[in-house]
């Protein structure tokens, strides 16, 4: 595919999600209106989806493999000439997996809602937020001008406050002239989770706008590739520190870094299956690849000087993150599943930003990996629980466990046992996913790049290595709380795996055994381009 | 330009000032056919000054060119009372633009106002903006600005028997009458220093104003700002303004946070830049303060309505424009420190064009939503999606555009260009404290906007039946609504106005 092809079908990628959405809030045409409103929209939203990962796999399929450092299919138009933006698109190794892993999840969380509507308000407003929410994502991973990129990260935040808040919850709705204390408490208790989400993540982005456009008026543009050709010589020290200051502390609330995470467990616990599913997969990956694409190249010497910071408080977030999963994990403490997970993910986008702050091509390469091994391993992981949720009617894991364990295993084989896997993938096996990133991670680190601190990066490895251990022992006791276990007098045999089920995931467990068997696969890709954002040429 | 005859004469360029004239003529008009129209025939009054508002709009057309000026001196220096250049065509714009949607957004409830006297009063103020930001000397300057004023007194007092609106229009009046006074004072010092009025030469006279009456001329220039601060509520002389844009019907509330304001803005605009250059290193880090101080109070103030109080809708519309002219002065306050203010200054005219739509938008739903619900609470907007789905959309979208937050697209960028201005002359300091009250009013607006899309208060039984919004009514949302989507999605439309030089 040449690159005027590679160039549509990058913008379609962006475009198509957003005509979707509207097309959403539209009647069905004659002919697509299918067994009543509320399927046709659903069907709409996976055709929709599916289209975007068709493009995207086609994109994949047309990229220049040999080339992967250079920025492809680009497009490049003048926007709004008065602030100098321009419409800048374009993918490169570092981009091209999370936009495929952005529009597989989509589509698979598109593809789940089909069969299994989230309770709430009409699936139309739920298929369109869907599709907003996938071109914003889209849109951070393929601009390359610092405005729209703003722009698009803060246009995912309207679409996941409504999907948490309106979707999400205990799956009781509140409805008739009477609820229940209980439910109303809980519907507040969504809706704080949801505010709290928007205002932690606006609060850091309007720091990060000051930093962007600190950058882009010193630089005299927000171009960028230009910036990062320029590699910060363009900016004075300083101007370089404080504009990694505002913009990283954006980022860190969004990917999220400890101590700014405390917004992450409430909006998991909160989100229906699908939220969680993007805002785990997809929406966290939003900081990491800005720190990536933006604090690295654009100003090298601010990411110097901050890059020991990020590592410590990266590794704080690795250990707070599985000793709080220990601590939900245990008999009696009333832990509750989704939580678990959340914390999890804060340890494990703490192994991402050790890789980035080690600055080096290993350690980068690691974080990029981790992004996407979390990305399939922790969706697959919030899907699974949404079906024991769905099952069981609880993700409390002592209503789920009581005394001798939920034994999954016993009562619906197929799903025990790919909890267990995605709780072995997740816990870093090697031959699967979650292996390499953070393996990469902490070797980046036993050899972090010239002027960091050696030692203190020994420090931060060692650490980070007894984490790894944390994350085993919780994951292993939750897999033992939740599959095994007596299965008692009364067996009553839950639905195991449905076809659709199987359909969802099996994209996903196949995706975590390919990257870990066949991790050069990968690697191959962010490599040349990670080079040449470090500044190596 | 033709030349009439020689001498003092001046020639009168009919087509430059043409937009104010067809105002004022209209305005007349309307006042006079009042008398001679029966009860039913009432609402044509209406109609007619919707019909002006056109007008006027149209002519504004062949000025496009922005080269007129007319009642130009004609001895000695070249100087002009009346300029239509490309800031007084933006403004004027605006203020016609801004007075149209409040016709239209007054056109449904007539019975509840004297129609000849609000048609007329309301021409007559729009008809005094339109030719403020066209005016070039201090006279001119200080009548266009009490002919907004004036007439707008007696728009917040037009409710009769309605003790709150009275109270309303009395705090009103005191406010803006020790403004002018102030401002007259100021402005004859700065005549007694300079020996002139007109602007360019008030500069001119500044930078070579004799030493012993410099003292006087500083004095004049202080008094003669502090009269504007007065007139545009900004912080400290803001208190006036909550009280009387919730005691105003309102119609006349939206027409004053938004035609009003530009109107003073213009002003002051035109009084720093032009006139008081030679000060800038004075007015300019004032300026910066009070843009601090506003925007916090208003913002906080905001911050602090409760949804279940009376009018606290309007209330907090009111407190968060006080906020928004907070950010206008930023800009302003930047002019003063760069040499070449032509970014600045079409950074403020960016944002007011940004502000006026959203702002006049949001209170034509507020108005919508008046009709069901006469208290006017936050409160009422609870789960407005499931009883009007299209107003609420209108309103979230409106919000957010306030807020500065997808998709309200121009309302981002237009807080981006403002704090670019700050960041470019210097005021990293200002950039901040600007940065943490766009938090703050992230969190008002977008708290509204989730209750728009609430779910319904499970207890609250029988809903009122929905009542069709009049036709006038929807068209001015609807018509805010499509000008600010197109915005969005073309930004450059108005922030074309931040890259060059205006005047």
């Amino acid at each position: 595919m040449n690159d005027t092809a590679l160039q549509y079908a990058l913008v379609a990628l962006v475009v198509l999600p957003l005509l979707g959405a509207i097309g959403a809030l539209l009647p069905a045409p004659p002919g697509l209106k299918g067994r009543d409103p509320d399927q046709a929209v659903l069907r709409h939203g996976v055709s929709v989806t599916g289209a975007v990962l068709l493009l995207s796999i086609m994109l994949a399929a047309g990229f220049d493999y040999g080339h992967s450092a250079r920025m492809q299919g680009t497009t490049d138009l003048s926007w709004i000439p008065a602030l100098h933006i321009r419409i800048h698109l374009g993918v490169d190794g570092v981009s091209l997996p999370l936009i495929v892993l952005t529009a597989l999840l989509t589509f698979l969380c598109a593809l789940h809602a089909y069969f299994k509507m989230p309770e709430g308000p009409t699936p139309k407003a739920f298929v369109a937020l869907l599709l907003v929410l996938e071109a914003g994502t889209l849109g951070t991973f393929a601009v390359l001008d610092l405005m729209l990129f703003f722009l698009a990260f803060e246009m995912v935040l309207i679409p996941m406050y409504f999907l948490i808040a309106r979707w999400g919850g205990e799956g009781s709705p509140v409805s008739g002239h009477h609820p229940s204390e209980e439910a109303l408490r809980a519907r507040s208790r969504v809706d704080r989770a949801a505010f709290r989400f928007i205002l932690y993540t606006l609060l850091g982005s309007v720091v990060m706008l000051l930093g962007l456009l600190l950058i882009g008026l010193k630089a005299g543009t927000f171009d960028m590739v230009a910036l990062a050709t320029d590699n910060g010589s363009k900016l004075s020290h300083s101007t370089q520190i404080i504009a990694v200051l505002a913009i990283g502390l954006g980022l860190a609330v969004k990917a999220p870094m400890w101590p700014l995470h405390s917004w992450l467990p409430d909006a998991h616990t909160a989100a229906p299956t699908t939220g969680s599913v993007l805002l785990a997969g997809v929406l966290l990956k939003m900081g990491t690849y800005g720190l990536v694409r933006i604090v690295l190249p654009i100003a090298p010497q601010g990411a110097h000087f901050f890059a020991p910071y990020l590592a410590a408080f990266a590794v704080v977030g690795i250990l707070y993150g599985s000793l709080a999963c220990l601590a939900l994990g245990r008999k009696g403490s009333g832990g509750d599943l989704k939580r678990l997970i959340a914390y999890s993910s804060v340890g494990h986008m703490g192994f991402v930003l050790l890789g980035i702050a080690t600055l080096t091509p290993t350690g980068v390469n690691g974080a990029l990996f981790a992004n996407i091994a979390h990305g399939l391993i922790t969706g697959l992981l919030f899907f699974l629980v949404g079906a024991v949720k769905e099952r069981y009617g609880s993700t409390d894991l002592d209503q789920l466990a009581g005394d001798g364990g939920a034994a999954l295993y016993g009562t619906a084989p197929r799903l025990g046992g790919l909890l267990a896997f995605g709780a072995v993938a997740s816990l870093g096996l090697p031959g699967l996913a979650g292996f390499w990133g953070e393996m990469l991670a902490m070797f980046g680190s036993f050899h972090p790049a010239a002027g960091l601190s050696r030692p203190a990066y020994l420090t931060f490895m060692a650490l980070a290595a007894f984490g790894t251990l944390l994350t085993a022992a919780y994951l292993l006791g939750v897999v033992r709380r939740v599959c095994m276990g007596d299965r008692g007098a009364e067996t009553v045999r839950l639905a195991d795996v449905r076809g659709f089920e199987f359909a969802t995931w099996s994209p996903l467990v196949a995706l975590t055994v390919l990257a870990g068997l066949w991790p050069a696969a990968l690697l191959g890709l962010t490599d040349p381009a990670v080079r040449t954002l470090l500044g190596g040429h | 330009m033709t030349e009439l005859a020689g001498g003092l004469v001046q020639s009168v360029d009919w087509l430059a000032v043409a937009p104010p004239t067809i105002l004022a003529v209209v305005a007349l008009a309307v006042l006079v056919a009042d008398l001679f129209t029966d009860e039913a025939r009432k609402p044509l009054l209406g109609w007619a000054a919707v019909g002006g508002l056109v007008l006027a709009g149209l002519a504004l057309l062949p000025l496009l060119n922005g080269d007129r000026s007319t009642f130009c001196l004609t001895t000695g220096a070249h100087n002009c009372s009346y300029v239509a250049d490309h800031f007084t065509l933006a403004i004027q714009l605006l203020v016609i633009g801004g007075a149209l949607l409040t016709a239209l957004l007054s056109l449904h409830n007539q019975d509840r106002l004297p129609p000849g006297e609000f048609w007329f009063l309301l021409l007559s103020s729009a008809a005094g903006a339109a030719l403020l930001p066209a005016s070039r000397d201090l006279a001119t300057l200080v009548v266009a600005l009490e002919v907004v004023s004036l007439p707008s007194f007696a728009l917040v007092g037009l409710r009769r028997g309605d003790r709150l609106s009275s109270e309303a229009a009395l705090k009103f009046f005191l406010s803006s009458v020790t403004a002018t006074a102030v401002m007259l004072l100021g402005v004859s010092f700065v005549y007694a220093a300079t020996g002139t009025l007109h602007l360019t030469a008030v500069a001119d006279g500044l930078s070579h104003a004799p030493a012993q009456l410099a003292t006087l001329a500083r004095t004049g220039a202080v008094l003669t700002l502090v009269g504007f601060a007065f007139k545009l509520a900004v912080a400290p002389f803001h208190f006036w303004v909550p009280d009387t844009y919730a005691g105003a019907p309102l119609p006349v509330a939206a027409y004053l946070s938004v035609v009003g304001k530009a109107a003073g803005f213009s002003g002051l605009i035109l009084v720093t830049v032009i006139g008081f250059r030679p000060y800038g290193d004075v007015w300019g880090p004032a300026l910066a303060v009070l843009a601090a101080l506003t925007m916090s109070v208003g913002n906080v103030a905001a911050l602090r309505q409760r949804p279940e109080q009376a009018r606290s809708a309007v209330r907090l519309l009111a407190w968060s424009s006080i906020g928004q002219a907070g950010y206008l002065l930023v800009p302003l306050a930047a002019a003063g420190y760069v040499s070449d203010q032509g970014h600045q200054i079409g950074a403020t005219v960016s944002y007011a064009l940004m502000y006026a739509v959203v702002n006049l938008g949001a209170f034509g739903v507020a108005a919508l939503v008046l009709r069901s619900h006469a208290l006017n609470r936050i409160a009422d907007y609870r789960a407005l999606y499931a009883r009007r789905p299209l107003a609420a959309l209108a309103l979230a979208f409106f919000l957010l555009c306030l807020a500065g937050l997808p998709p309200g697209i121009i309302g981002l960028f237009a807080k981006v260009v403002v704090f670019s201005s700050a960041v470019d002359a210097g005021l990293g300091w200002l950039a901040v404290i600007m940065a943490v009250n766009v938090v703050i009013a992230l969190y008002y607006y977008l708290r509204w906007t989730a209750l728009l899309f609430a779910r319904p208060e499970p207890a609250a039984g029988e809903a009122a039946p929905v009542v069709r919004a009049p036709a006038s009514l929807t068209a001015a949302i609807a018509a805010a609504a499509v000008v600010g989507v197109a915005l969005s999605g073309a930004p450059q439309l108005v922030l074309r106005f931040a890259s060059g030089s205006l005047f």
